[in-house]
């Protein structure tokens, strides 16, 4: 590592680690506790959750911003240190849509965009109706329950290869099904290749999803008094006034965060896709992160590859800021 | 579980689209584990043909075969050590941390709680590369080998699981009353004393569903395990994937792993899921 992008790398740590002298900062009396121990404290209690986060999270992703200024192909990374600045060429060479790199970009991005949208809002779908229509006790639900959550507990790899055995094109169920027993298809589909590729990612990733979903509501359900339910039906509020009256709204802030968590984790979805592809996704499902993965690891250019990840960061903390701007604003309009 | 929600009972409507729907998802969820089940039972031959609902004839030959043809019993160890070493770190912390955010006041609450959290955000991708680099500096600097060993893939996942596990004890922490430790405080514990006698054990609920959490994310990653493992350190994650690069896919082999490898994951997490949503619902969602 060299002396410059030590330095770099450590600034934004002493910042994020203030141990400093921190006057008045005090939770409560504590009579028999030294005023040193009061305040030091807090910050011992953080100081291991601290370390390992900038070594692992604040650290690198420093560094990679410094790499995404470099250029960094296989002769230097060796010792990346040395590598020559290229200034702003790795983003021009991203964003520059007319240029092959530029255009697989945009169109991984736009691949993603859909697939995240349509992902999250089928998991937020079917996550919520399930959780309401289990609201009530009946024979089986318990067990019901933990059959949903089967797909969320289950490993990713384990599962997604038995979904990569169900769509191959001679001996997968899919095809099975489809084609040899309902006759819908004219002949065995392609399902890992081609436009098909989009539609098996989706089924894939709403299928491992959506129990988070149902997870998270079903426990904000729980939050919700039973007399407000009472009350509405005393009125004589039928099922579906109830949920859009009570249910939904109680949930806001449930799904405020439930649906930021689901988005930003589809968006960077790396398993799924790399397990139902391999290295190489297809071209209708090329996440934005497999292939950022294969602009890096696979073509050994780095510097594009980091800057990528960084344009990717940027709009997603954009996203983030705007949708909680948002949301958060019309949370204290709407009573 | 819990008493019935209305005072009336729901219309036959409803009843009837809860049916249809629970019934449509249940078997949407169950279609993959049944392919598992049934095809980890055949013989090779029904996995090479057309798809067969049912085996010609059920083997347990798949079951005895998976630990010869790749070495499923080290990727199982690994992924055993690293999966249990990272859920235990990561909880300790987590536990420490959450205390110091419920109970205390201090400069700088605010800044850690956000920036820890937002490294949720991060795309994995962006500090893949960076890491692996400052890995390999400290092996080269210090001896201590991170890269390819069981030790960095550890620290790597802890704190995967560590944003998480501290939100939702932060929450979880706050719904204990602060009179009981502030009492134990008083009484000689200590602060830290009161964190263990009081704090602790009031919190179990919420502890147990971070572990669980904390688990199954070690066990699950792909991407730096592909990456940061060696021949002897490979984890399940990315040792499942030697089945398939083998000249015949031995896809009855690959359903019975994939089976072994998800039970102890899927059983303890069936097992403790009641503390999971108990957890969710006394923190996270508060």
């Amino acid at each position: 590592m060299s002396p410059d992008t030590t330095m770099t790398a450590t600034a934004p740590a002493a910042q994020a680690a203030p141990r400093k002298n921190t006057p008045g900062a005090a939770g409560g009396p504590r009579p028999r506790t030294g005023r040193i121990r009061r305040i030091g404290l807090p910050y011992l209690l953080l100081l291991p959750a601290l370390l390992l986060e900038l070594l692992v999270h604040l650290v690198p992703m420093v560094i990679g911003i410094v790499m995404s200024f470099k250029e960094l192909t296989q002769f230097h990374i060796r010792d990346w240190g040395t590598a020559p600045w290229a200034g702003l060429d790795n983003y021009a060479v991203s964003v520059d849509f007319d240029a092959p790199v530029g255009r697989a970009l945009l169109h991984s991005f736009g691949v993603t965009l859909a697939f995240t949208l349509l992902s999250v809002g089928l998991c937020w779908l079917i996550g919520t109706a399930a959780a309401v229509f289990m609201q009530d006790t009946f024979r089986g639900r318990g067990l019901l329950r933990a059959l949903f959550l089967v797909p969320y507990a289950l490993p990713v790899y384990a599962a997604v290869i038995t979904w990569v055995f169900m769509f191959q094109h001679d001996n997968g169920l899919v095809n099975h099904v489809l084609h040899d027993q309902l006759g819908i298809t004219d002949k065995p589909s392609f399902w890992l290749i081609g436009d098909n590729s989009f539609i098996a990612l989706l089924t894939v990733s709403v299928w491992k999803g959506w129990p988070f979903a149902f997870l998270i509501v079903m426990a904000g359900l729980q939050n919700i008094p039973r007399e407000l339910y009472e009350a509405a039906a005393l009125d004589g509020a039928g099922m579906l006034q109830q949920v859009r009256r009570i249910t939904l709204p109680s949930l806001r802030p449930v799904n405020q965060v439930l649906v930021l968590v689901l988005f930003l984790w589809t968006f960077n979805d790396f398993n799924t896709p790399y397990v139902l592809f391999g290295r190489t996704a297809p071209e209708a499902a090329d996440l934005i992160s497999v292939h950022i993965y294969q602009a890096s690891f696979v073509t050994w250019n780095f510097g594009t590859g980091s800057a990528m990840s960084v344009l990717l960061l940027l709009f997603l903390l954009v996203v983030t800021g705007v949708y909680l701007a948002l949301t958060s604003r019309g949370r204290r309009t709407a009573p | 579980m819990s008493p019935p929600r209305s005072p009336m009972a729901p219309p036959r409507s409803f009843l009837w689209s809860r049916r249809i729907f629970l019934t449509l998802l249940t078997g949407f969820v169950l279609l993959p584990v049944y392919v598992m089940v049934s095809s980890s039972l055949k013989p090779l031959a029904d996995v090479t043909g057309a798809f067969r609902w049912l085996p010609t004839e059920v083997t347990f030959r798949p079951y005895v075969d998976i630990w010869s043809t790749v070495p499923l019993g080290r990727y199982f160890v690994n992924s055993l050590i690293v999966a249990g070493a990272a859920t235990v770190c990561s909880v300790v912390i987590a536990v420490f941390s959450a205390y110091a955010v419920s109970r205390y006041e201090f400069r700088g609450k605010r800044v850690f709680t956000v920036t820890v959290l937002s490294t949720q955000m991060f795309p994995g991708i962006l500090f893949l590369l960076p890491l692996f680099l400052i890995y390999v500096n400290i092996g080269n600097a210090t001896g201590i080998a991170l890269f390819g060993s069981r030790g960095g893939l550890i620290l790597t996942y802890l704190t995967f699981s560590l944003p998480f596990s501290i939100w939702m004890l932060i929450g979880y922490f706050e719904s204990i009353p602060r009179d009981l430790d502030e009492a134990a405080t008083v009484d000689g514990c200590g602060p830290l004393g009161a964190l263990f006698r009081v704090v602790v054990p009031a919190a179990v609920p919420g502890i147990v569903a971070v572990a669980v959490y904390a688990f199954m994310t070690a066990w699950g990653e792909v991407l730096f395990a592909s990456v940061m493992t060696n021949d002897t350190t490979r984890t399940l994650a990315v040792g499942l994937q030697g089945y398939s690069t083998l000249n015949d896919v031995y896809w009855n082999q690959i359903m019975a792993a994939s089976l072994v490898v998800s039970v102890p994951v899927v059983a303890g997490f069936l097992l403790l899921q009641r503390y999971l949503v108990a957890g969710l619902t006394a923190g996270a969602v508060k």
